[in-house]
């Protein structure tokens, strides 16, 4: 059964506040879900008052000054700071997004952040990603084919089939559509999501794969893709403006297509 | 805890190979519930109003009678495709899911059924003119 209320001890908690310096004139609170598997406590939300003046103009730039300058023990993924690696998705005010690329002056008063929704959480903003790569993997998104490639060239594409993986290809795997999405909330034991099915439209589009066929087999079933009700969180999430929700659309088309009606 | 890795997890028992007929009936029978539901709507404002007699009159015509037996057969298909997509969606306790999709499967069977009888008693004139 679906649960409606946050089992004991995850319930949120007000959590310690870390004032700015008293010579800093424009400063921002942020608070932050902080969370420790060791300390055997529940989350909690911490304040910190963070001088503009000292750190860079995004909120990545603002936790990375948290954890230079104010607190050490705030734990978070980030590799690139440009928007290409994905590590360092998480839900800002409410919407999950980049902090590499989502910038501090969009929010009027105190920025909330958050781990990526209805993930297990490992560690503060860090999220078990596990479950997520797999059914990655379990698409097999790489090019299946049964040709063998041309001896002296690589496998040819004209440019207009090229053009039909664009909006897919940029895809980043941040998971911040999956998990904006509410039947990946509740069925992602069993539902691909939006991220994943993003990535399998990818290769059911590409003029080279010689496997759409099967890629659609494994697709047709009630929870793996007709889990999407159009709900399009997903495309509203995303930070690079994909469109998954057109690209699951695409592929229940394509479902419908090779079979007679 | 589960030792099973996490990709035989996420693969599971497989695709079902199902799933396009469910999402193309309930498409197909909502599109055919748009035309019903306006011709519902404007039958009804026309018998408001008049009695039971006025009303056996109106049904027993042909295209009434057929309209009417349409809509009651598409609604309760149409309506239980979507409850079985709502009871998917949220009802995780297995006895509890099945229990409920059999009973809505049965229930909408039978409501159907009750429907057209209805109708079809009051289109042949079989139904008692008392009341």
């Amino acid at each position: 059964m679906a649960e409606f209320t946050l089992p004991k001890n995850s319930k949120i908690q007000q959590g310690k506040h870390y004032p700015a310096g008293s010579d800093a004139k424009r400063v921002k609170t942020i608070q932050v879900y902080r969370w420790d598997p060791d300390s055997g406590e529940n989350p909690r939300v911490d304040r910190y008052d963070i001088d503009l003046d000292k750190c860079g103009p995004m909120v990545l730039d603002a936790i990375i000054y948290i954890k230079n300058h104010v607190d050490a023990t705030l734990s978070f993924r980030r590799s690139c700071r440009e928007g290409i690696c994905g590590s360092c998705a998480m839900n800002i005010g409410g919407t999950n997004t980049l902090a590499c690329t989502k910038a501090i002056a969009d929010f009027k008063g105190d920025i909330k952040i958050y781990p990526l929704p209805h993930m297990q959480v490992i560690k503060d903003l860090i999220p078990d990603m596990t479950n997520f790569y797999a059914q990655h993997a379990a698409i097999k998104p790489w090019m299946q084919t049964q040709s063998p490639p041309p001896p002296d060239k690589e496998r040819l594409q004209s440019p207009e089939d090229r053009d039909k993986l664009d909006g897919l290809y940029e895809c980043i795997m941040c998971a911040c559509c999956s998990t904006a999405c509410p039947s990946y909330w509740w069925n992602s034991d069993r539902y691909l999501g939006p991220a994943t099915l993003l990535q399998a439209y990818r290769w059911i589009a590409d003029s080279r794969d010689e496997a759409k066929g099967e890629r659609l087999d494994e697709l047709e079933d009630p929870f793996r893709v007709y889990r999407c009700h159009t709900i399009m969180n997903c495309t509203s999430a995303c930070p690079k403006g994909l469109n998954p929700a057109k690209a699951i659309a695409k592929i229940k088309q394509e479902l419908v297509n090779r079979r007679g009606l | 805890m589960s030792l099973r890795s996490p990709l035989a997890r996420a693969r599971n028992h497989g695709s079902a190979r199902d799933g396009v007929h469910h999402w193309w009936h309930q498409r197909l029978s909502a599109v055919l519930l748009v035309p019903l539901v306006i011709w519902l709507v404007a039958a009804l404002r026309v018998a408001a109003g008049g009695d039971f007699i006025a009303a056996r009159e109106w049904l027993a015509l042909p295209w009434n009678t057929v309209f009417a037996l349409l809509f009651t057969l598409t609604t309760f298909y149409h309506g239980q495709l979507g409850l079985q997509v709502v009871i998917e969606d949220y009802i995780h306790t297995r006895w509890l899911e099945v229990s409920l999709q059999v009973v809505v499967k049965l229930l909408a069977l039978v409501l159907a059924l009750m429907g057209s009888l209805a109708i079809l008693r009051i289109a042949f004139g079989v139904a008692p003119l008392a009341g």
